[in-house]
């Protein structure tokens, strides 16, 4: 089953933004993430589709919108591999990879239980100070979340 | 002729002594940017403050110790919050601040505030801000520190967020190192005891990667320094050597800083009770060392130094604490702008 007939497996959109090569297991988060829970236009998704590079997969397609690359980056905590295509009359206008940026903003929330942002109402921020197996350093306690840490708000 | 070299000479010597004075207007001016610079920073992790701002702490430290009674902060109040127990530290900063003349309001523990009613550290410092000109604060919440910096209109000094930072230790450290060594540059340091959960331990070391340290660092396998601490030193180039025992480490020291190993760190008591007297420094062991060693301790001690090792000039510990009031005294002043 090659890549084309597994598109088909979530229609077709005429404008907005795939997003593909996601984990099987993260396409929710990313859905929470981008707050496409509270979009007003058409959002298809599909999970554990088949993919000869990743085994299984998830894919979300997201109508009439596209993203600036900060909203998008910070996905890349849960799926570092996505791939971002842009669709502009049902055909692929433009396509990227989401980059890991060096600051999450108010997305994690720090794996340390005595830290002042899980005593008090503050929005958490970090640091990226390893993209590859993301360890990010709370700009307020210091200490690090790494992957398997991590919980999102 | 003589009329062509004494014209020579004199261009020289004008050209000599603009060149002198412009490189000492830079020198004025650039000192000046750094105390600018200072003036309502907050201090709230010792990275936040350059090499260069901590050296100008260190300076005006060194005058203060000349000159410890002052009335420089008689127009100031300082509020003084310590939403825990504290000793040493809190003595120290009121001590700095009295000398100086300034008015402290505060508490020291958080048991009859506000906070004990419920009040977010967001109000009680917002509160506070309004009474005073700089506030001091100790928080066992780590990251209490940062958050009160960024909100607070004052500038804030972190007197330690739980076992996050404690820079005014670290500059108090790196004075005492500096007043007993006349340098900072090319020393050996050793730090023994509990470098994992040592938080002055973490702070000197990643303080000390600015002036080419050789680190000896003596610790349980249990206890060893965490990685997150030695990438400060991998990334400098610097040489650093870890050992279990202290003994070969005594002679090649110029500075011994000693911490303490607590029980509680201990998943296995008996491993304890095994290594416990493997890092207590008696004055047998100091016969072979260098003529400058001098040995440091964060404070309080438990058993870790042997009281026969107090009388000896080469203990610091009661020293480095009389540092603190200095070191204090001047990153008030170059917070406040006063210098």
């Amino acid at each position: 089953m090659n890549d084309n007939v597994k598109e088909l497996k979530v229609s077709a959109i005429e404008n907005g933004t795939v997003i593909d090569h996601i984990p099987a297991n993260a396409v929710f988060q990313v859905i929470k993430m981008l707050k496409l829970d509270d979009f007003d236009q058409m959002v298809l998704f599909g999970t554990n589709l088949e993919s000869k590079k990743y085994g299984l997969k998830g894919i979300i397609k997201v109508s009439n919108k596209y993203f600036k690359p900060e909203e998008l980056n910070k996905i890349a905590l849960v799926a570092p591999h996505a791939t971002i295509i842009e669709i502009k009359d049902y055909k692929v206008a433009r396509k990227t990879v989401v980059e890991t940026p060096d600051d999450i903003v108010a997305i994690v929330k720090c794996f340390n239980p005595n830290c002042i942002t899980n005593k008090e109402f503050i929005t958490t921020r970090f640091n990226v100070v390893d993209k590859e197996d993301i360890r990010l350093k709370c700009h307020y306690c210091e200490k690090i979340t790494v992957k398997k840490n991590m919980e999102f708000t | 002729m003589v009329v062509n070299n004494l014209l020579k000479s004199g261009f020289l010597a004008a050209f000599f002594l603009t060149f002198c004075i412009v490189k000492l207007l830079n020198f004025n001016l650039i000192a000046q940017q750094t105390y600018l610079q200072m003036k309502n920073k907050s201090l709230v992790s010792i990275n936040d403050y350059s090499k260069g701002e901590q050296l100008k702490v260190l300076e005006a430290a060194r005058e203060f110790e000349a000159n410890p009674v002052q009335t420089i902060l008689k127009d100031y109040v300082i509020a003084s919050l310590f939403f825990e127990p504290s000793t040493r530290t809190r003595l120290s900063f009121e001590s700095a601040i009295n000398r100086l003349g300034g008015k402290i309001v505060g508490f020291s523990e958080a048991a009859n505030t506000s906070v004990k009613k419920g009040e977010s550290l967001r109000d009680s410092i917002l509160t506070v801000a309004n009474y005073s000109d700089l506030i001091v604060m100790r928080n066992p919440v780590e990251g209490s520190a940062r958050f009160a910096s960024e909100i607070s209109p004052v500038p804030v000094i972190n007197a330690g967020d739980g076992s996050n930072q404690h820079p005014t230790q670290t500059l108090l450290d790196l004075y005492s190192i500096l007043k007993t060594q006349e340098t900072l540059d090319d020393l050996h340091v050793a730090f023994v005891g509990d470098l994992k959960y040592g938080r002055t331990v973490h702070s000197l070391v990643i303080a000390l990667c600015n002036y080419n340290t050789t680190f000896h660092l003596v610790s349980p396998v249990e206890l060893k320094l965490p990685s997150s601490v030695k990438m400060h030193i991998k990334e400098k180039k610097l040489a650093y050597h870890q050992y279990t025992s202290m003994e070969e480490v005594i002679p090649q020291a110029d500075i011994l800083y000693m911490t303490r190993i607590q029980k509680e760190r201990f998943s296995d008591p008996l491993e304890y009770e095994r290594i416990k007297n493997s890092y207590i420094l008696e004055k047998e062991m100091l016969h072979d060392t260098k003529r400058n060693l001098r040995i440091l301790h964060p404070m309080p001690r438990v058993n870790e130094i042997h009281v026969n090792v107090d009388a000896d000039p080469r203990a610091y510990y009661f020293q480095q604490a009389l540092n603190g009031v200095y070191v204090r005294q001047a990153l008030l002043s170059l917070i406040l702008g006063i210098r």
